[in-house]
């Protein structure tokens, strides 16, 4: 109850944007799962940008003579059918996850404010046409959606970015349609119109940046999806195929030697597993602290 | 409501037509084409263009794309969902015989998710930040992340592999062999259900603290109400009305896991037939299974959203 209190007090008497950002810290570095979720991504993005110089071998030579390890100094995971590192494939497929991760939220995000900003901004027909087609493509599971995208485009990276990108695309155009039929109904937005301001300095300086902070908690949240799904399309043999290190691709691959070698399968899984359960931690922590309606909760 | 019902139901047509146009272009704008495969599995090569174009004619691919469209549509009207290109056989008749069995797992790990997740969600929000809270939480939080695929592989290396409990892979009706079904699906349906449990764990949880913080709440712990009467007559009733979102969701998402744990286990369900078709360009199969799938999708969200309006008299349709 006594946060509570505290709260109100900093809403009435401090400037609103130093309570806004101590409430962040609070909230969000309060929580030892969330620190935990962001020193687990910090210790990814290390991993992919730094791949060469951390792994320990390098992830596409073969060499049949050593294949099928089990874990030893020289292999700490122990080598795969073909003789490669097993260690060094899981960090190179670091680099892989965050690769696509990025640049389908980036993507799809985009598109979707574009979209999104677009449908809520104009209403009547615009709003119809663009909501009625997310409608149809809501109509597919995500996962299904890019599964079905993506087996037919067939495997590779381009046609995993654009099946991932189209499945992801809904869910931010509804966001993002959602705060700005919300924002624009505000007295600023009225004001900039009186005083001359055309449409898109209005959408661009006053909508957007107001539609920011859900977004931000989506995105860190879609990550760990975008990633997930990603696995599922390397597994499923139709996203990112051998020799590229990708870890959907090394448990499917170590399944055959699942009786004899089960480290192969379960390494690059379990490593997936802690990527995706980073960024779901980070993105409740950011959503607990940017959500307006929880101030006061927490 | 009956305007709002008319509505809905209009709408939801005209979405499930914005789908067949985008699964028909979509899958013939798109590079593969299924007279190759079939070629490549009946007879290996020395296929002349004649017979090429012969094969096309017969499967009626070498009309305009718009009218195979009115064609394809006029029949899926009257309930003809058309034949396989490789098989040659309505596709219905292999779909009809696939859903019961993808149905079995799916409703089953359907079931569980309810039976499970909300009475776990309930006891985290009513026994809050005790050590069972933190316990369930941090349990709903890896089930969320787990991926499904890796999970099953890692059961089956324990459970059958290792252990020796439980069979490998494979199918049985229960009506054939109900001991031999039930060991079958143990598994498949434990990793269907986990999506499902974990999701409804962390929905009822915070829905259920949101609304255990209510005056309401507060009255009727002063009129002197028991606490279990106080939460299952007070609090669940409009503590659980998120969760219907989450219910039509999670049939989603039993649908997509579906693909997956067929695949995984070796289930002839519906989900590998949708993979395989996709795989080898048969489109009629793609594009019906596809439309039951949405059609499906719809109305479980017509259906929330109608039993939105039925259990909270606080939402009223305009």
């Amino acid at each position: 109850m006594a946060s509570v209190t505290d709260n109100s007090k900093t809403m009435v008497e401090g400037p609103p944007r130093v309570g806004e950002w101590r409430r962040f810290r609070r909230v969000f570095f309060g929580r030892p799962v969330v620190m935990f979720g962001t020193v687990i991504i910090l210790l990814f993005i290390i991993c992919a940008i730094f791949a060469p110089l951390i792994a320990p071998h390098n992830p596409f030579t073969t060499d049949l003579s050593k294949n099928l390890q089990r874990p030893s100094s020289e292999h700490l995971l122990g080598t795969d059918q073909l003789g490669r590192d097993s260690l060094s494939r899981i960090i190179y497929g670091a680099r892989t996850s965050l690769l696509i991760g990025f640049t389908v939220v980036a993507i799809a995000s985009a598109a979707g404010m574009l979209l999104g900003t677009l449908a809520g901004f104009y209403g009547g027909w615009v709003y119809n046409v663009i909501m009625r087609l997310i409608d149809a493509l809501m109509a597919f599971p995500m996962i299904l959606l890019a599964l079905v995208v993506a087996g037919a485009l067939g495997e590779g990276m381009r046609n995993v970015l654009i099946a991932l990108s189209i499945a992801m695309l809904p869910v931010y155009t509804r966001l993002m349609c959602g705060q700005v039929l919300s924002v624009k109904e505000n007295d600023y937005i009225l004001a900039s119109r009186a005083s001359g301001a055309r449409d898109w300095r209005i959408m661009l300086r006053h909508i957007m940046p107001n539609c920011f902070p859900p977004l931000i908690v989506l995105i860190t949240m879609m990550l760990g999806m975008v990633i997930l799904t990603e696995s599922v399309l390397s597994f499923m043999g139709i996203g990112i195929v051998p020799p590229t290190p990708a870890w959907g691709s090394m448990v499917n691959e170590g399944r055959l030697y699942l009786r004899s070698h089960p480290i192969l399968s379960f390494a690059p899984g379990l490593v997936l597993m802690l990527a995706v359960f980073a960024f779901n931690m980070v993105g409740d922590g950011l959503r607990d602290a940017l959500d307006p309606r929880l101030r006061g909760a927490l | 409501m009956i305007t709002y019902i008319i509505r809905r139901l209009l709408l939801a047509v005209v979405i499930l037509f914005l789908v067949t146009v985008m699964v028909f272009f979509g899958m013939r704008l798109l590079p593969g084409d299924p007279i190759l495969l079939l070629v490549t599995s009946v007879e290996a090569e020395g296929l002349s263009i004649e017979a090429y174009e012969k094969l096309r004619k017969e499967h009626g691919l070498d009309r305009p794309m718009v009218v195979q469209y009115i064609d394809w549509l006029g029949g899926v009207v009257q309930g003809d969902l058309g034949n396989s290109i490789l098989r040659r056989t309505p596709v219905i008749d292999e779909i009809m015989q696939r859903i019961p069995i993808t149905l079995h797992l799916g409703a089953t790990a359907y079931i569980i998710g309810l039976l499970v997740g909300i009475p776990a969600g309930t006891i985290c929000a009513v026994r809050r930040g005790k050590l069972i809270d933190t316990i369930i939480t941090v349990l709903a939080n890896i089930g969320i992340t787990v991926p499904v695929f890796w999970l099953g592989i890692m059961l089956i290396y324990l459970f059958s592999l290792e252990l020796g409990w439980l069979p490998v892979q494979g199918y049985t009706s229960p009506f054939v062999d109900f001991w031999r079904s039930t060991k079958q699906i143990i598994l498949p349906v434990f990793c269907m259900s986990v999506w499902g449990v974990a999701s409804l764990t962390r929905q009822t949880r915070s829905s259920m603290l949101e609304v255990m913080n209510q005056d309401y709440i507060r009255t009727a712990r002063a009129k002197g109400l028991t606490e279990s009467m106080i939460i299952i007559k007070h609090a669940m009733k409009n503590g659980l009305i998120p969760i219907l979102t989450l219910a039509g969701m999670g049939l989603a998402m039993i649908i997509a896991g579906s693909v997956i744990i067929e695949m995984v286990f070796n289930i002839p369900g519906i989900g590998r037939l949708l993979i395989g078709s996709i795989i080898n360009k048969d489109y009629p199969y793609v594009e019906a299974i596809v439309l039951i799938i949405a059609a499906t999708v719809l109305l479980i969200n017509l259906l929330v959203d109608l039993a939105y309006g039925w259990l909270d008299p606080r939402i009223r349709y305009g």
